[in-house]
This record gives C-alpha cells, structure tokens and sequence, in this order.
C-alpha cells in the first residue's frame, strides 16, 4: 500500500537525530514534527526567523507577531531565538542547518528539483526554497511517486522549471525511499506491500535496484 | 534644532518627497510586521508607477494589496506572491511586471544593498530562471550567481518600540525583513507602537541603530493575521 501522509511524515522523522536544527516544508513535511521521538530534541527552524517553533497557540495564546513561514500561528519553545530575514537565510545558505525536508513537483535522477512553477498555470513564486535546495547539504524531498493519472514524478530529466540543480540526494515518496548518486536513483526501502516491480514501472529516470530492498519499518 | 530626533507626527509628513515612478524596500512577512499605515498613507496619496521590494504583495483588501486597487504598483519584487486575486489578474495580464526572487536573496540584497555592496555571489538560483542571463562564477567547484543588491528611494518598515532617535526594537517573527528594508531606503521611514524618551532602552538590547531611520511616526496596527491556527487544550 502507498503510504498515507501521516506515515510519510513518520518516514520523515526517522532522518530526525538527537541536536539537530531542521527546516521543515510546508505540509507532509510539517506533519513530521509530530513524529519527533520522546527522548531526542530536535530544534525547528522557520525562514521567517525563529529558531525553536512550536506548537500551534491555544486560543488565547494567539499572537499576530508570531508566525510560521506558512504565515500560521505558531508559539516558541523554550530556548527559541529570533532574527532578520537576513540572518535566517545566512544559517541557511551558510549549510547549519543540518536537514531541510521540502516537497516538490519533479525530480529528476540527475539531482535536480522542480517544485515553485507550472507555467502558465501556477506562479505563486519560491519562496525559500531555492535558498534551502542551494544552502543544505542534507535535504530529503517528500512527494508522490506518481500523479494520479500515472505519470512517474522521478524523471530522466524535470520538464518544469527548476528549483534547484544536481542538489537533491534522497527522495521519500509514498512508495519508496531512493538515493540520487551518479545521474541514477538507488532504491533503498520500498513501502510495506508495495513490489520493487510496482516502483520501477513508475520510475521514469534510471533506478539502480539492490540485492536487498528493505521494507519501511513505521 | 531636531538633533538627531526622527520623529513626525503625522503621516502626510512622513512620506513626504515620495513620488511617481519611484522604488520602495518594504519590510514585514505575509502580513506580521507590515507598516500597515505608511502603505495606507501611500494608497491615499495615489502615488503611481512604483516600484516594490517586499517578500510578499499583501493579500486581497491588505497590506500592499490595497495598492493594487488603484494600479499603483508597476512593478513587483517578491518571493512569493500566492495569497492575492488581484495580483494574479494583473500579472497574467502584464499590467503588473514582477521580478520573482528567492526570499533569502531578497534578503541578502536588501542587506547588501544598505551596507553599500553592489552585488554579491550566492549558489541560489543557479541554473533555475533566476540565474538566466546573469553572471557565474566558480568557487571551490561550486556555481555561484552574481545577484545585484537593491537600494529604494524610500523604504517603509514597522518596528515595534523606538527611541526618539530612531534606535529600534523588534517584537518576535514581525521582525523579518524590517531591519534590512529600513537601511536599504534612501529615506527610511518607520513606524512602531511606542515611542520612548532617549536613554529608556538598553543600547544592548536595540536591534537596529537609529542611524538608518530618517523618519519615526508612533501608530496603532490593526494586525492582520492571516493563517490563524490553533490547538485545543
């Protein structure tokens, strides 16, 4: 079975390691924040500014000065800090962060990103995304492996226009978890149920497939 | 004799020398931190052409989208412009130019802009459509863009508490791109939710110095939450 967006999220959470700074995207990669284990403490960054977001406000504790990059409500953990713009996207752009989880339209085996642009459809621009594709060195994309009328999201080369280039090394979709390394994707684990012939069908770049492809464990 | 007193109290006053045709650094995020009455004062005056930096275009009826009503805004330098019907409509039909940049670029050359750097190199952007046509250079086997900074006639920001002298405090995320968008005007107009006397804040605790701001107007702020999200206890 493809993976619902709540176990995407818990998929995400297993690259989480006790003291790291992680940005995380907007949507299934927001949802991992959920999934931080008990006894690791992992500090959110928001490009916004704020070093230690935390969880939605209760009621009364909404405050319109504090808000997350989806422009969200959000309240401060303990420890949190706060900064420009400009400092926030210099710890970006400067690799501490030390892992970005951000969606995306197309990836293709080369490496390379496409997730701000449909052209003539959608142009709402990128944000930070660019910045984060650019600036980290550990990023994990989280989409769907296919849209729903089938066609491979995991391309030979992204037709739209790019986020990123040759930046993108690990990709989780609701099917597979693959690395990118010389120009192909690396099958690594498979979702529980999912065949490695399922995953191959709907990968449109080069797919490497080892011996051993583990089932995710949730 | 003002001395280095930055206060105006009006805000006729405050944006005065603002014309057609000029550029405008903006500071705030969505709508956290927007100098919602120097935008409201803008669109009173019906000054046209402009051109603005800001991450963001305001949403439908708010911030820099009122300005939008009345056409005054020729061209627009955001990084994410989704939340605006309006915006949409003009520049689908070309009334509206926008220079979409990455958000930390746009930082970067708002900042850069105030500390008189012409231009830096960042990884960002390149082989994407922001690289095209500019300038690459390698260093250390990586790609680099040149990106231009960015320098406004005037800019408008919001802070939260100042000093006469224009020493400025920020409160929590309204912080964002206010300080940068302030030392990148060439006249910096802020306004905050309280002004003190001279020597009542802690020169350690002041965010930006006073002398990056020409002008300080003491307003009150509707703040406009866009995304409002809470839990349940």
């Amino acid at each position: 079975m493809a993976l619902t967006r709540e176990q995407l999220a818990q998929r995400v959470a297993q690259e989480f390691h006790d003291g790291y700074y992680v940005n995380l995207g907007i949507g299934i990669p927001t949802l991992a924040a959920n999934y931080i284990p008990k006894d690791m403490q992992v500090m959110l960054q928001s490009e916004n500014g704020l070093l230690g977001m935390g969880q939605f406000p209760l009621d009364e504790e909404v405050d319109a000065d504090l808000i997350n990059a989806g422009k969200q409500t959000v309240t401060m953990v303990p420890g949190a800090s706060i900064f420009s713009s400009a400092e926030s996207f210099a710890m970006i752009r400067g690799g501490h962060v030390d892992l970005t989880v951000l969606g995306a339209f197309e990836v293709d085996c080369q490496g390379n990103i496409a997730s701000y642009m449909i052209p003539g459809k959608l142009i709402k621009g990128m944000g930070g995304a660019m910045d984060l594709v650019a600036g980290a060195d550990n990023i994990m994309v989280t989409m769907t492996h296919a849209s729903k009328s089938g066609a491979s999201k995991l391309l030979a080369e992204c037709t739209l226009p790019l986020t990123g280039k040759g930046c993108i090394k690990r990709v989780l979709t609701d099917l597979a978890l693959m690395d990118i390394a010389e120009g192909k994707f690396i099958l690594r684990e498979r979702a529980p149920g999912v065949s490695v012939e399922e995953i191959a069908k709907l990968t449109e770049g080069e797919l490497i497939i080892p011996e051993n492809v583990l089932e995710m464990t949730l | 004799m003002a001395g280095f007193d930055k206060v105006v109290t009006s805000y006729t006053e405050a944006l005065e020398g603002l014309e057609d045709n000029m550029t405008i650094i903006a500071g705030g995020f969505g709508l956290c931190g927007i100098p919602e009455n120097l935008i409201a004062e803008i669109k009173r005056r019906g000054t046209r052409g402009l051109t603005i930096a800001s991450n963001n275009a305001g949403v439908d009826g708010k911030g820099l989208g009122i300005l939008l009503e009345d056409q005054q805004i020729k061209k627009m330098i955001a990084s994410y412009v989704g939340e605006n019907a309006l915006f949409e409509a003009q520049m689908m039909s070309g009334e509206l130019e926008v220079e979409l940049t990455p958000q930390g670029t746009l930082a970067e050359k708002m900042r850069a802009g105030g500390a008189g750097i012409p231009a830096f190199f960042t990884a960002t952007g390149y082989g994407t459509p922001v690289g095209e046509g500019k300038e690459v250079r390698e260093f250390n086997g990586r790609h680099y863009i040149l990106e231009e900074s960015l320098v406004g006639d005037f800019s408008i920001a919001k802070a939260w508490k100042a000093d006469r002298y224009g020493n400025l405090m920020f409160r929590k995320t309204a912080r964002n791109f206010n300080p940068m968008a302030i030392t990148a005007g060439k006249i910096a107009v802020v306004e905050v939710e309280e002004i003190v006397e001279v020597g009542q804040l802690d020169p350690d605790e002041i965010h930006l110095p006073g002398i990056y701001v020409n002008r300080l107007i003491q307003g009150t702020f509707e703040k406009t939450i866009e995304q409002r999200t809470v839990r349940s206890a």
